[in-house]
Formats: C-alpha cells, sequence, structure tokens
C-alpha cells in the first residue's frame, strides 16, 4: 500500500486517541465515548475484534505497552483500568487503579520499562502508579506542586525515572517521578543529580502564553519540547540549557512526538503534519508533510464570480473538503516505526475519525 | 457590496477559525461535568480575551474564545426605528427556536443582538471551516433579509395609505 496509508476508521465520530501494539498488528482507539475498541489488521484494512466497556465516561487517552502486552485506559470518569490478556479466553480483563482523584484522568503513558505508568489529570496532580505485588493492585503516588490547572499531556523520559508534563497553566515542566523499590537510584547529567521524587527538574513557559498541548522528549532525552497555544514549538536543553522557539505561521499545532534527535513531527488544527529541524543553530520548520493534492485551476469559476465571492464572504473558493489527507484537527502523533534512533513511520488520528500512517 | 464589508469580514474569518481551536475539556470545578468554560467562567486560566470587531458603532462583532467553548456575539446594523423594530422581531424569532439552530444561544449577550455558542463537540460533529462559513454568511444575509423586510413594510405602507386615501379624494 502506498504511504501515507489513510484508514477511515470512523465515519463521523471523532478518534479522541490511539495506541498500536508491538507488531503493530492489533490498535486500541477510543470512538470518543466510554468504549475502547481494538481494531485488527486485516491484509491492508482494519477490522473491530474486541470492544472494552469499563469507563463510563469519555475515554481520553490509551497505551499499549509493547512488551508486558497491558493496556492502560483513562477516562473523564476520574478512572483508568489496566486490561490484560487472558490467553486462555482471549478477552481482555480490566483492573481498576486506585488513583485518588476527583477530577478526569486527562492523559495516560507507560513508562519506558513498564514497571509504572503516569496518569495526568484535572485535579491539578499527577498520579504515577505502579503495582504492589503484595495487595495485587496498583498504587499510585501524587506529584501536586507546582501545579495549578489540569495537566494536558505527560511524556516519559527513556530512563523511566523523570516525566514531562504540559499543563493548562502555560507550563511545560519537568519532574521525577522516581519510586523506591522500583527505580535504582539515578541522576541525569542534563536534568539533575539528585531526584528524589516530586523534584522540579524545569520549567519552560510558552512564548506568547497558551496552554501547553502537548510535551516530547528527544531519544537520548537530552532535549525537550512542547507545543503551546501560541502556535509555536518550543525546545529546552535543559534547566540551565538554551531554549529555542520555531514559529510556525498555522494554528496552534496539539501534538508533537520526536523522530529524530534533531527533528519533531507535529501536528494540529491545521490537519496538516509539520516536520521541524534543528538546522545549524536554529529550530525551524522544514516541510508540510502532507503536500496536499495540487489543485487544478478550476475553469467555471468566472472572474466575476471569484469577485462576488471575495466580496460577500472573504474567500475566493467555497470547497468542502480541505486540502489535506486529514479533514479535522490532528490529536495525536505517535511514532509507528522506528528503525535505529530514527522513528522512519508515525501515525496521526484526528476528530475526522482517520488514522494515517505516514512515511518519512 | 460596500468596500468595508470585505475587510470587516475577512477580520471576523480569520479570528474566527482562530478561535475555534476547541478541545475536549471536563470541568476543573465540578466532578464528573464537562460544560463550556465561556459559559461556566469559573476556571479563569481556560479563557482567553475576548476580541471586538467593529465595522462602526452600530455593526460589531464580539468574540470570546476559551480552551473548549467559544462565544460569538453580533450587534446587527439598525439605522432607525424600523430597523430596530425588524432585527429585535427577527432575532426573537429564530432564538426561539434555538435548539433548532444547534449552535444559537438562547439568550444574546448584552449589548448585542444575537449570540452563537460553539462548543467542542459541534467543531466534532460539523466542519470547522464550514462554521465559520456559516456565521459570516448570516452575517450578510442577516442584513440583507432586514433590509429586503423594511423595503417591503414601506412598500405594503404605501400601498395601504394609496386604498385609504383614495376615498377621500
Amino acid at each position: 500500500m502506498s504511504f501515507p496509508e489513510v484508514h477511515q476508521l470512523l465515519h463521523g465520530i471523532p478518534i479522541t486517541c490511539h495506541a498500536f501494539n508491538k507488531d503493530r498488528t492489533q490498535v486500541a482507539v477510543s470512538p470518543n465515548n466510554h468504549e475502547v475498541h481494538i481494531y485488527r489488521k486485516a491484509g491492508t484494512s482494519w477490522t473491530l475484534s474486541q470492544i472494552l466497556e469499563e469507563h463510563d465516561k469519555l475515554v481520553t487517552s490509551i497505551d499499549w505497552a509493547p512488551e508486558t502486552n497491558k493496556i492502560v485506559s483513562c477516562a473523564q470518569d476520574r478512572n483508568a483500568y489496566v486490561w490484560t490478556l487472558d490467553a486462555a479466553s482471549g478477552q481482555w480483563k480490566p483492573q481498576l487503579v486506585l488513583l485518588r482523584i476527583n477530577r478526569a484522568a486527562t492523559f495516560v503513558r507507560w513508562s519506558p520499562r513498564e514497571d509504572k505508568f503516569a496518569v495526568a489529570t484535572g485535579s491539578r496532580l499527577i498520579a504515577i502508579a505502579h503495582f504492589d505485588v503484595d495487595n495485587d493492585w496498583y498504587i499510585t503516588k501524587h506529584i501536586r506542586k507546582p501545579i495549578r490547572s489540569t495537566v494536558l499531556s505527560i511524556e516519559w523520559h527513556p530512563e523511566n525515572i523523570l516525566i514531562a508534563a504540559g499543563c493548562a497553566d502555560m507550563k511545560a515542566r519537568v519532574f521525577s517521578a522516581y519510586v523506591k523499590g522500583i527505580d535504582a537510584k539515578a541522576a541525569n547529567p542534563v536534568w539533575g543529580e539528585k531526584l528524589p521524587f516530586g523534584t522540579v527538574c524545569g520549567e519552560f513557559g510558552t512564548t506568547n502564553g497558551g496552554w501547553v498541548h502537548d510535551v516530547a522528549f528527544s531519544p537520548s532525552g537530552n532535549v525537550l519540547a512542547w507545543v503551546g497555544h501560541d502556535g509555536n514549538v518550543s525546545f529546552s536543553y535543559g534547566p540551565q540549557g538554551p531554549v529555542f522557539t520555531a514559529l510556525s505561521t498555522g494554528l496552534p499545532l496539539v501534538s508533537l512526538s520526536f523522530v529524530a534527535e534533531d527533528a519533531v513531527v507535529a501536528a494540529g488544527h491545521d490537519c496538516i503534519p509539520f516536520l521541524f529541524k534543528m538546522t545549524g543553530q536554529q529550530w525551524e520548520i522544514v516541510d508540510r508533510i502532507d503536500k496536499g493534492n495540487a489543485k487544478s485551476a478550476s475553469t467555471e469559476n468566472s472572474a466575476m464570480d471569484m469577485f462576488k465571492k471575495m466580496a460577500s464572504r472573504a474567500q475566493t473558493t467555497a470547497d468542502v473538503e480541505l486540502n489535506s489527507r486529514h479533514q479535522n484537527t490532528i490529536t495525536s502523533v505517535r511514532p509507528y516505526l522506528t528503525q535505529g534512533d530514527r522513528v522512519t513511520m508515525f501515525s496521526t488520528s484526528g476528530v475526522d475519525g482517520k488514522l494515517i500512517i505516514w512515511r518519512l | 457590496m460596500s468596500n468595508t464589508l470585505r475587510p470587516y469580514l475577512t477580520a471576523v474569518r480569520a479570528t474566527l477559525t482562530a478561535a475555534m481551536c476547541l478541545e475536549n475539556f471536563s470541568s476543573q470545578v465540578v466532578e464528573r461535568h464537562n460544560k463550556p468554560e465561556i459559559e461556566a467562567q469559573t476556571t479563569k486560566e481556560s479563557l482567553l480575551t475576548p476580541v471586538v470587531i467593529s465595522r462602526n458603532e452600530n455593526e460589531k462583532v464580539l468574540i470570546e474564545p476559551s480552551i473548549n467553548s467559544l462565544r460569538i456575539s453580533i450587534k446587527i446594523k439598525q439605522a432607525d426605528d424600523l430597523e430596530r423594530v425588524l432585527a429585535h422581531m427577527f432575532t426573537r424569532f429564530l432564538m426561539m427556536r434555538a435548539e433548532n439552530f444547534v449552535i444559537l444561544r438562547r439568550k444574546a449577550i448584552q449589548g448585542y443582538d444575537i449570540s452563537f455558542l460553539i462548543t467542542n463537540f459541534h467543531t466534532e460533529a460539523m466542519f470547522k471551516h464550514k462554521l465559520v462559513d456559516f456565521i459570516i454568511q448570516f452575517m450578510e444575509e442577516v442584513d440583507k433579509e432586514i433590509s429586503e423586510m423594511k423595503l417591503s413594510i414601506n412598500a405594503r405602507a404605501r400601498i395601504v395609505a394609496e386604498s385609504y386615501l383614495s376615498q377621500f379624494s
């Protein structure tokens, strides 16, 4: 199949989030309601294989641990569930996570070693959960300070200790999520020497203000990138390091992901994924990955028509379709295939119900 | 079409497009609730600065964006008493049937004639650029509609007056 692969999983229903399994034969999506749908790859298309129903409000985020093959989902009903595949019956079994929060859970990610996960919440905290073998349940610790508003996104540092969070109080922060008994004592040359649980290792604002929609660590973990509602992407090289801002000219970006140490893919309300690169001394936007279709010059529109439309509606053409693969906001960008330290393929899902796999 | 209308509509279109970047955001104040932040006004950081775009003192648009909703209020041109009455009756007619118009607000913001409330659920169900088109189209149609109504009222008044006065001639 030629790239980009466009899969219209849902018609007229947004895909709130998506997560692939390790070998990318299955994908878990939330169809903008309380369910988690698992699609299985059949040839070149996807077929719905299972529906996981345990939440009773909008499922906001899903993550699929590649090695342990566990799914974690969180929802606006204040709960998170860890789903384990029962090998005998082939069914996914839910296990409730005691998050101890009283507002919506907004975002969830497994840590790189898959021994803990972090849940962003609307009760102005981040819950770090890990499995307690003695009691056979997941227990959580909270990072509260200095978060002042809903946490919108989370990303783990590749070394399993640090966590970055993008927040509606217009800040991106890096915290330590060190859990005694699970993590070996660790220090990071970039982000800090002493890292007890909850340490704030860095706090960054957006250039022109605006909620921080998403955060990402580079493959080495030394660069933190975040996108704000001001439409810019910012990059920080550690708490003492320099901060770069790549200006974008379009609508705000909502999601981003590193594809190499010096390259980032970001997408959002423009419905187009953009490629940002470190060129020389500056991060800048280098490419729009969705080139769209070359418009054929329409001949039926007379000049008179064009003037009339411009005068009455302040635009020359009235197209129903946007000139891009996605027809509505892209809400999630995730790496799909990694070769060495470069991501060669990535997937995006959006409000238009499409899941698209792109090759770089 | 007057030549000041185009920059006015261009400004409204650009502002609406930027303001319509909405996402699902559940309430930080009440658990398990999800309400338009621009109406609730309970979480300061989720609101953006309101923008007024005015063509002249009689015609302006107020756009109030927030993280999951935006409110658009339009002040319709009213040159004389007759237009004032017509605009009032017309917007009242629409607002009484607000649920049929999906994004129409039942009550206008003070100082404006008609208000729309667009939430993230509307932008999920409908194309964003089409919503913008709809508002723009509404803005130009409503002026046309009212001036047409004014003309037909005047014409009717003339006919009534003529037929009444013909008795005395």
